[in-house]
C-alpha cells in the first residue's frame, strides 16, 4: 500500500503512505490553503485554514493522513466560507497596517485575503495591544503581526537546533516569546537563521531590507498565493 | 435625464485616495460626462444639495464631526462606498487606538520630544469636535455596500469601481485590482 | 541570585528526578513553597532539568494556578461560574473585597492574603464556593466572607475555617472538609457498597480479552461526555505496538456544573483505582496515572493513603494479587487549573509535563500517547462502571438503560431546584423526571452538559438523557423563571474565552468575537445581519476547531439561537437611515468629553444613542 488512490474533490489523485492530505494534493498540483503549515517542518495543524473534509468528517490537510480511497472535500462553498471566515478573523485578532509593513507584497496572509476575495473583514476590529520588540540589532518582532503559526518555533527549534523561541500564556493572551528574557537581543538569534525567513508576516524581518522590491514585482502582486502549486512550478 | 450625481469626502483620511481618484489622468472627463459632483472636496460644495447615487467616503471615524459627515452621506446616498484603508479598516489613525486617548493626547501637545507648548495645554476650542474613544472604519459606524481596500486604491481599481456601480453591474475586481497596501 | 532559592529549588528537582517530563509537579512544588515561580526559579529550573527557559515560562503562564508573580500566604480563590452568579457571587466578591481593601487579582499589601476567580471547582451544589489555598468552603454569603477573613487574619490557617465536616469521608482525617456529598438517591449501580478487591480478583481469573470482552458485552460507552466505546477504546490500546502501555483516570473534572466524580473520589477510591487496575490487566500496562484537578487538592492526601493501603494489600506493585505476569502501579498527576486539560489529548500534555496544549490526531492515544507509549484514557465514572461490570457481571449492568446506552448515569445537579446533588439514573431517564427528582418543575431552561452542551426549553423536557439524545458528562443546570438566560449564555462564553489554550485559530479568535457579540445583544446594539455572522462563525469553529474546546464553544449561542430563539429578539431590524445600532456616538464620545471638560456636540441628531 505504499502508493495508492485518494479523491479530491472528484478528482482522482496518487497518494504515498505516509504523505498527508495536504501533500498527495500539491503534487497533484492541487492547492490546498494554509498559513502555518510549511514545508519541512513538522505540521502544526493550528491556523485551521486548511481544513477540508475527508470522508466527510473536517480535518487539517497538513496533519491528517491520506489513507487509500479516502474521498477529500476542499473547494466546496461551505469550506470556502468557513476559510473566508477564519482568515477574516485573523485580521481582526492583531493590528495589520499593510500600507506601512514591510513584509506587504510577500506576506502570506495579505495573500490569502487577496485569494479568498476579502474586501474587508466582517467582524470587528480588536485593536489588541502588543508589543515591539527592536532590540537586537539585524530582527524586529512585531506581535502586532503575529498570527501564532508557529512557524518560527518550529524553525529554530528544528532547523536551527537553537529553540529561540516559544508560546507562553492561553488564549487570546497567547504570544511567541524569546528563549531566555524578554528581549529577542538576549537571545542567541542570528539574523541569519532560518527562523527569521520562516515568518509567513511580518512579525519576524530582517532589519534594513524592507521595500526592496518594487511593487508589483512581488511575490503576490500578480498571481494569488497557490497559484504555483496549481501551475506545477517549483516553489 | 439628469445624470446620476456622486459626492465624495474624505473623513479621518490624508486625502491620498482623493489624489487616486485624480490620477485616472484624462478619464477624468469621460468622468464629468458620466457623473455629477455634489458634495466634494474636489468641488468645494460643503452639504450634500440633493438625493445622490454614489457616496464615496475616504477615511475612518475619529470624531464627531466625521459621524455626522458620514451620516449624512448615508442618509443621502443610494450607494455608500468604503474607499481605502482608513474607510475600510480604521487605517493608519487607528494606530491611536493601541494607546488611550489621554495618554495619546498628552504625547501629541505636552509629552513629545518635539513639542514646545509651555502653557501645558491641550487645544480645547468649543469649535474643536470632540475625538471618539477610538477610530473607527466606516462599516462600523453606518451601514456601507462596497469596499474598496487599498492604501490608496489604485486610480484603476476606483475607475473600474465607479464604472461598474453606475451601470449596476456587480463589484468585482480583479485579482491585480485588490491591495491592502 | 538568592542561593536559598537556589538550592531549595535545586532540591526540588531532584526529588523529582530532574526530569524534564515532571516539569509540573516541579513548578507546582515551587510555587507552593516560594508563592510564585519567580524569574529566578525559572532560571534555575530550565539549568537543572535542561530545558529552555522559555519552555518553563511556557509551562508557567499555561495553568491557573502557576504565577510569577508572587503571591498572598492564603490565596482565596472565588469561584466564578454562572450557578455561583445565581446564588449570591456578587455579594460574595463584594464582600471579600470591601473586607480585604483589595479588588480582584490582587494581593493585599502585607503580602497575606490574595484575592482571585477561578472556574467551577466542582460545587455547583453548594455555591457559592471558594477554595481557600487547598481547602473548599462553600454555601459563602456576605458574612461569612467577612467573618472568614477576619479569621484568617488572626491565624492565616485555612484549614481552621472547616468547623464542621461532610458527610462520609469528608470527615475522614486525611480529607476533614466541609463539603457535602449530597447524594440524592439510592444507588443503583456505582453508588452502592462494595468488596474491596472482588473486582479485580474476578478480573485477574480471566484473560485480557476476556475482560474486554465483558466490556463490550456490557456495551459500556465513556461517561465523560464523547461516549466512545470503552472496550474498543482498550482493544485498540492493546493491540497497539509498544513495550509499555499506560491507563490514565480523567479525574479533571472541569465542565461547569459536573461533581460526580468528586463523590466517586470521596466515596469509593477503591472503585476508581480497581478500575484503572482491570483496565490496566485488560490493555496490557504497567502504569496507571490518576490526573486530578487541582481543585480537587484536598482529596490528595486520602487518595495517596488508599493507594498504599492498595500496594500493601498487593493490590498495585509487582504481582498483582499474586498474578505471576501483572504488575501495576498508579501515580496521581496533580492538574494546576486548566479546563482544557480535560481533553484527554491535552491531558496527555499535562501529564508529560508541559502546557495542557491538544495534540494533533491521528496518532491517537491509543497507538501513541503519553511519552509516546499506547495510552487509555477514561473517565473516572467508567472506570468504576467497569468495576461494577466485573463485579456483577454485564447483564447486571446492561438490564439499565437503552440499547445504544447501557447502565446508568451519575447527574450531578445544580441550579434553579431545591434538591441539588449527585442523580444516579438509568439512561433513558427524561429530562422532566429529572426535574420531578431534583425539584425543579418550573425550570424555564436545562442547561445539559455543561456550557459545552446545549440548553434546552420545556418543549424539550420529554426527551432522554443518553448518547442519542440528550448526551451530557453529568453535568445539569437548571434555570428558573427568575434568569435571564441570555446571561447565562455570556457567562458560558467568558468562560470558554478564559479557558481557550489559544493554539488554533477558531477557538482562540471565535471565543472571544462570541461575547461580544453577545454582549452588543444584551446592551441592544445589535442588527440581525450581526446574529447572521456570528452564527455562521459558530458553525465554523464546530468544524474547524482543532478540539473538542472550540469545536463546542460556540454552543451557548447556537443552542439558544435554535431553542431560545426570543432572547435575540433585541437584534432589531436595521436603522432606517442606515446608521450602525451597533455604534454607540454619546458612549464614544465620553472619554474626549471628560478630558476637554465640555459636553459633545453630538447631537440631538436621530440615531445619537
Amino acid at each position: 500500500m505504499s502508493q495508492f488512490t485518494i479523491t479530491i474533490d472528484g478528482r482522482e489523485v496518487e497518494a504515498k503512505a505516509g504523505q498527508t492530505i495536504l501533500e498527495a494534493a500539491e503534487e497533484a498540483g492541487i492547492y490546498i490553503p494554509r498559513l502555518c503549515h510549511k514545508p519541512g517542518l513538522e505540521p502544526f495543524g493550528g491556523c485551521r485554514v486548511c481544513t477540508v473534509t475527508a470522508n466527510g468528517r473536517p480535518c487539517s490537510a497538513c496533519t491528517q493522513p491520506a489513507a487509500p480511497g479516502m474521498i477529500v472535500m476542499n473547494e466546496t462553498e461551505q469550506v470556502k466560507d468557513f476559510r473566508k471566515t477564519l482568515v477574516e478573523m485573523m485580521f481582526v485578532e492583531g493590528n495589520h497596517f499593510c500600507m506601512f509593513c514591510e513584509k506587504s507584497g510577500n506576506c502570506e496572509l495579505q495573500a490569502m485575503g487577496y485569494r479568498m476575495g476579502i474586501d474587508v473583514p466582517r467582524f470587528p476590529f480588536l485593536f489588541p495591544k502588543r508589543n515591539v520588540d527592536a532590540s537586537h540589532p539585524d530582527i524586529l518582532v512585531d506581535h502586532n503581526r503575529c498570527i501564532l503559526c508557529a512557524r518560527c518555533i518550529r524553525t529554530s527549534r528544528d532547523v536551527d537546533g537553537k529553540q529561540v523561541f516559544d508560546f507562553v500564556g492561553r488564549g487570546a493572551n497567547k504570544r511567541v516569546a524569546v528563549r531566555s528574557g524578554t528581549r529577542l537581543a538576549d537571545s542567541d538569534a542570528d539574523v541569519s537563521d532560518a527562523a527569521v525567513e520562516a515568518c509567513p508576516v511580518g512579525a519576524l524581518l530582517k532589519k534594513r531590507v524592507g521595500y526592496a522590491t518594487p511593487i508589483g514585482e512581488r511575490l503576490y502582486d500578480k498571481a494569488p498565493i497557490g497559484s504555483e502549486i496549481e501551475n506545477g512550478e517549483e516553489s | 435625464m439628469a445624470k446620476p450625481r456622486i459626492a465624495t469626502t474624505s473623513l479621518c483620511g490624508c486625502f491620498g485616495c482623493h489624489m487616486s481618484l485624480l490620477d485616472i489622468d484624462e478619464r477624468i472627463l469621460q468622468l464629468a460626462e458620466l457623473v455629477d459632483f455634489d458634495r466634494s472636496p474636489i468641488d468645494d460644495i460643503k452639504h450634500i444639495s440633493q438625493r445622490c447615487r454614489i457616496g464615496l467616503i475616504e477615511g475612518g471615524c475619529a470624531n464627531e464631526e466625521n459621524v455626522e459627515v458620514i451620516r449624512e452621506f448615508r442618509r443621502n446616498c443610494d450607494i455608500l462606498v468604503s474607499v481605502g484603508d482608513c474607510a475600510t479598516t480604521g487605517g493608519l489613525p487607528a494606530l491611536r487606538n493601541l494607546v488611550p486617548l489621554k495618554e495619546c493626547l498628552e504625547e501629541a501637545y505636552i509629552h513629545g520630544p518635539s513639542v514646545h507648548n509651555p502653557s501645558g495645554e491641550i487645544p480645547n476650542d468649543e469649535e474643536i469636535p470632540l475625538l471618539l474613544n477610538k477610530v473607527y472604519p466606516a462599516h462600523e459606524v453606518v451601514k456601507v455596500d462596497y469596499h474598496l481596500p487599498g492604501c490608496p486604491p489604485s486610480a484603476d481599481a476606483l475607475w473600474a469601481a465607479i464604472n461598474a456601480l453606475l451601470a449596476e453591474e456587480p463589484l468585482e475586481l480583479p485579482y491585480q485590482l485588490i491591495k491592502y497596501d | 541570585m538568592s542561593t536559598l532559592l537556589d538550592s531549595a529549588v535545586r532540591k526540588i528537582c531532584k526529588a523529582h528526578d530532574n526530569d524534564p517530563t515532571r516539569l509540573l509537579d516541579v513548578a507546582r512544588a515551587v510555587q507552593e513553597k516560594y508563592r510564585c515561580v519567580s524569574d529566578e526559579a525559572i532560571d534555575v529550573i530550565s539549568q537543572v532539568l535542561h530545558l529552555p527557559r522559555v519552555t518553563v515560562e511556557s509551562l508557567v503562564s499555561f495553568y491557573a494556578f502557576l504565577s510569577t508573580e508572587k503571591q498572598g500566604r492564603v490565596i482565596i480563590r472565588l469561584c466564578d461560574d454562572v450557578i455561583d452568579r445565581m446564588h449570591g457571587y456578587d455579594r460574595v466578591l463584594d464582600a471579600f473585597r470591601e473586607e480585604l481593601g483589595i479588588e480582584l487579582g490582587e494581593t493585599t499589601p502585607d503580602g497575606n492574603i490574595t484575592l482571585e476567580r477561578t472556574a467551577c471547582i466542582g460545587m455547583s451544589d453548594q455555591a457559592p464556593a471558594a477554595l481557600i489555598n487547598d481547602v473548599v468552603v462553600t454555601r459563602l454569603n456576605s458574612d461569612s466572607a467577612r467573618e472568614i477573613v477576619r479569621e484568617l487574619r488572626e491565624h492565616m490557617d485555612p484549614q481552621r475555617l472547616v468547623r464542621t465536616y461532610g458527610r462520609g469521608n469528608n470527615a475522614h482525617d486525611l480529607i476533614r472538609s466541609m463539603v457535602r456529598n449530597n447524594i440524592q438517591t439510592e444507588g443503583l449501580v456505582l453508588l452502592t457498597r462494595t468488596n474491596r478487591g472482588e473486582a479485580l480478583r474476578k478480573a485477574l481469573s480471566l484473560r485480557p480479552v476476556e475482560v474486554i470482552r465483558a466490556i463490550k458485552t456490557a456495551r459500556v460507552r465513556g461517561r465523560g461526555g464523547a461516549g466512545f466505546p470503552t472496550g474498543m477504546k482498550w482493544e485498540f490500546t492493546r493491540a497497539a505496538d509498544g513495550e509499555q502501555k499506560v491507563i490514565i483516570c480523567n479525574a479533571d473534572e472541569g465542565e461547569p456544573g459536573t461533581f460526580k466524580d468528586r463523590i466517586l473520589l470521596t466515596e469509593y477510591p477503591d472503585r476508581v483505582f480497581a478500575g484503572m487496575t482491570i483496565a490496566g490487566y485488560a490493555i496490557g500496562a504497567q502504569e496507571g496515572i490518576l490526573y486530578l484537578r487541582a481543585e480537587y487538592a484536598y482529596l490528595k492526601a486520602f487518595l495517596e493513603d488508599r493507594l498504599e493501603k492498595r500496594r500493601k494489600e498487593g493490590l498495585l506493585g509487582e504481582n498483582v494479587l499474586g498474578h505471576s505476569r501483572f504488575h501495576f502501579d498508579i501515580r496521581i498527576q496533580m492538574g494546576a487549573g486548566a479546563y482544557v486539560c480535560g481533553e484527554e489529548t491535552a491531558l496527555i500534555s499535562s501529564c508529560e509535563g508541559t502546557r495542557g496544549d491538544p495534540k494533533n490526531r491521528p496518532p491517537f492515544p491509543a497507538q501513541h500517547g503519553y511519552l509516546g507509549r499506547p495510552t487509555s484514557v477514561n473517565n473516572v465514572e467508567t472506570l468504576c462502571c467497569v468495576t461494577k461490570i466485573m463485579e456483577e457481571g454485564a447483564a447486571a449492568f446492561s438490564q439499565f438503560g437503552t440499547n445504544q446506552s447501557s447502565g446508568t448515569k451519575l447527574l450531578s445537579i445544580s441550579g434553579d431546584c431545591r434538591r441539588p446533588g449527585v442523580y444516579e439514573l438509568p439512561f433513558g431517564t427524561t429530562l422532566r423526571e429529572v426535574l420531578n427528582l431534583c425539584d425543579a418543575e418550573d425550570s424555564i431552561a436545562v442547561q445539559v452538559g455543561g456550557p459545552s452542551g446545549q440548553m434546552v426549553g420545556p418543549d424539550a423536557y420529554d426527551r432522554q438523557i443518553c448518547f442519542d439524545d440528550l448526551a451530557t458528562g453529568g453535568s445539569i443546570m437548571t434555570f428558573g423563571p427568575q434568569r435571564d438566560l441570555l446571561e447565562v449564555v455570556h457567562a458560558f462564553l467568558e468562560f470558554f474565552e478564559d479557558e481557550s489554550c489559544g493554539y488554533c485559530t477558531p477557538c482562540r479568535v471565535g471565543t472571544v468575537l462570541l461575547k461580544e457579540a453577545v454582549e452588543r445583544v444584551r446592551d441592544d446594539l445589535c442588527e440581525p445581519v450581526d446574529i447572521d455572522r456570528f452564527q455562521e462563525m459558530g458553525k465554523m469553529m464546530k468544524a474547524m476547531s482543532r478540539c473538542g474546546l472550540g469545536q463546542t464553544a460556540p454552543n451557548p449561542v447556537l443552542s439558544t439561537l435554535e431553542n431560545f430563539p426570543g432572547l435575540y429578539a433585541n437584534c432589531k431590524k436595521e436603522d432606517s437611515e442606515g446608521y450602525r445600532r451597533s455604534f454607540d456616538l454619546e458612549g464614544s464620545v465620553t472619554e474626549a468629553s471628560a478630558i476637554a471638560g465640555r459636553p459633545a456636540h453630538a447631537t440631538g441628531e436621530k440615531g445619537g444613542r
